[in-house]
């Protein structure tokens, strides 16, 4: 019992120190790309004692300057709630990992420990759940600063995530019915070939195109362009966080690029064979790095669409939402439920 | 010593549950209001899962904390309630009224607990995916012996939404 809650104590840790190394990471990763994107060079110049180092120093450069800002509380502002909506935002993000699988077991001090924190079987139900509490960080953050882009950016935000998470929820039934099970270990001990009987369910007839739906959706649910309309900055300067300074901004900052890592590892899992590949199951370590691997795929794809795609106009994004998505995925709920009938 | 913890863990969330359903009655912003009792559902859905229903946990964070209160939230922001409240009308009939409501309700209340005391919790065993409160149990319930209330609770749904759609248009669309 000791043993086993000191376990889900370093696993917690080590999973938080990873991912908010990887967020910092990613910001970095983000710029780079851009900079690719659009023809230029991008940060490169921070380093250590001369060495420029490619520039991988630039996140700690980074954050030094964000800690040293003035932190600031607009006068007219609601105080407390100014205060807590970054932390709504953030924690909801950190707490959907627990769930993610990320490699099968290794034999690590003369005991099997499992690569996942841990596993429910309403795992992604777990992850909806915190997705839906999530919007709260935003919504409360635009209504406090009292500033009127803020609101603007709060409320576009509550409509929009509400919308596409019928989407997402819907699209993710598709899976359920392969799977059998909401246990996201479970789903991807499901994928562990390629193709056929026990493939990734991205090479299953109709849920290539549940993907689709479900990366849109999940692109909207982040907050990505084409999608990003509560902080479109040419209409709502920077949207719900206007007022936000310091390490304040930094944990919407944090929250925002969480939540793409978090939508890229839920989309591997589901999608992409989560932790599965190659020599998998000689070589158990492999797992986590194929894991990283799809991740970071996923991430590049949002990144690349970030630079390419215009953003939509509010009207469109909804019709789109209610229009396109989610009867798509309705009716895609319709034909996968016909092929596993057929098939069985 | 899972015992201790969960009972240490109900007493600590059941006490977040009474205090933040108090805020919802003592505070005069609606938003507040509001706040708190997300913070309500957020702890009894705590409770449900002490109570090993974790199925029921999740949809009501989903369904009451995520979409219902959401919306809730999202109107009170749009109306933009003025910070001084206006008077409540004072109704001295419906006053007197509420007392013998409010008793019936307490003893009703106790009545209740009265008749579940001999219960506990029934003893998880076999497959832990199928045991009372998992999603499986739950769905296999749904769709084999109370399918008919199930459907009839549906096809009631999709009556109020309807008429709520019919209600909102405006003439001319």
């Amino acid at each position: 019992m000791t043993n086993l809650l000191l376990e889900w104590v370093i696993k917690t840790i080590v999973i938080l120190l990873i991912l908010v190394t990887a967020v910092a990471y990613v910001t970095l990763m983000e710029r780079k790309v851009m900079a690719w994107i659009q023809m230029r060079v991008g940060p490169n110049r921070v380093g250590l004692f001369g060495f420029r180092l490619w520039g991988l120093l630039q996140p700690a450069a980074d954050g030094l300057k964000m800690i040293f800002k003035e932190d600031i509380v607009p006068l007219q502002a609601n105080r407390w709630l100014y205060i807590f909506a970054p932390a709504f935002s953030l924690i909801p993000a950190l707490m959907t990992f627990i769930v993610i699988p990320y490699g099968s077991e290794i034999h690590l001090f003369g005991r099997a420990i499992e690569l996942h924190v841990t596993r429910m079987n309403v795992g992604l139900l777990y992850v909806l759940a915190l997705t839906s509490v999530g919007v709260y960080g935003i919504v409360l953050a635009g209504w406090s600063s009292n500033n009127k882009y803020s609101l603007m950016g709060g409320l576009r935000s509550s409509a929009q995530m509400i919308s596409y998470e019928l989407a997402l929820g819907l699209s993710i039934v598709c899976i359920l019915l392969y799977s059998g099970s909401l246990d996201l270990v479970e789903i991807v001990n499901k994928q562990s070939v390629w193709f056929g009987h026990m493939g990734w369910n991205i090479f299953r007839f109709p849920l290539m195109f549940v993907f689709i739906i479900f990366y849109i959706a999940s692109l909207a649910e982040t907050n990505r362009t084409p999608f990003d309309l509560p902080e479109a900055d040419s209409e709502l300067v920077a949207g719900y966080h206007t007022e936000y300074s310091s390490m304040k901004f930094v944990m919407f900052q944090m929250a925002e690029y969480l939540n793409l890592i978090t939508a890229s590892s839920i989309a591997t899992t589901l999608f992409f064979g989560g932790w599965n590949g190659p020599f998998v199951g000689r070589l158990p370590i492999l797992g986590p790095v194929y894991f990283v691997i799809k991740v970071l795929a996923l991430i590049f794809l949002a990144m690349w669409i970030r630079y390419t795609v215009p953003r939509f106009r509010y009207d469109q994004l909804m019709r789109f939402g209610w229009k396109v998505l989610v009867p798509a995925a309705i009716v895609n709920i319709i034909i996968t439920s016909t092929v596993i009938l057929f098939l069985t | 010593m899972t015992g201790e913890l969960e009972k240490i863990l109900f007493i600590v969330v059941a006490a977040i549950a009474v205090a933040s359903a108090l805020n919802i009655l003592i505070q005069r912003n609606p938003l507040y209001s509001a706040l708190s009792l997300i913070g309500t559902l957020l702890s009894l859905s705590v409770l449900y899962l002490t109570l090993r229903a974790q199925f029921i946990a999740a949809i009501q964070i989903i369904v009451y904390a995520g979409a219902i209160m959401v919306l809730f939230v999202f109107a009170i922001m749009l109306l933009n309630v003025p910070k001084t409240q206006p008077e409540v009308e004072k109704q001295k009939g419906l006053r007197l009224l509420a007392i013998p409501f409010a008793g019936v309700l307490i003893a009703e209340m106790f009545f209740v607990l009265r008749q579940i005391r001999p219960l506990t919790l029934p003893v998880p065993s076999g497959d832990p995916d199928q045991v009372v409160g998992t999603t499986w149990s739950i769905g296999t319930a749904l769709f084999s012996d109370y399918l008919l209330p199930f459907e009839v609770t549906s096809v009631l749904i999709l009556m109020a939404v309807v008429g709520a759609m019919v209600l909102a248009r405006r003439e001319g669309d």
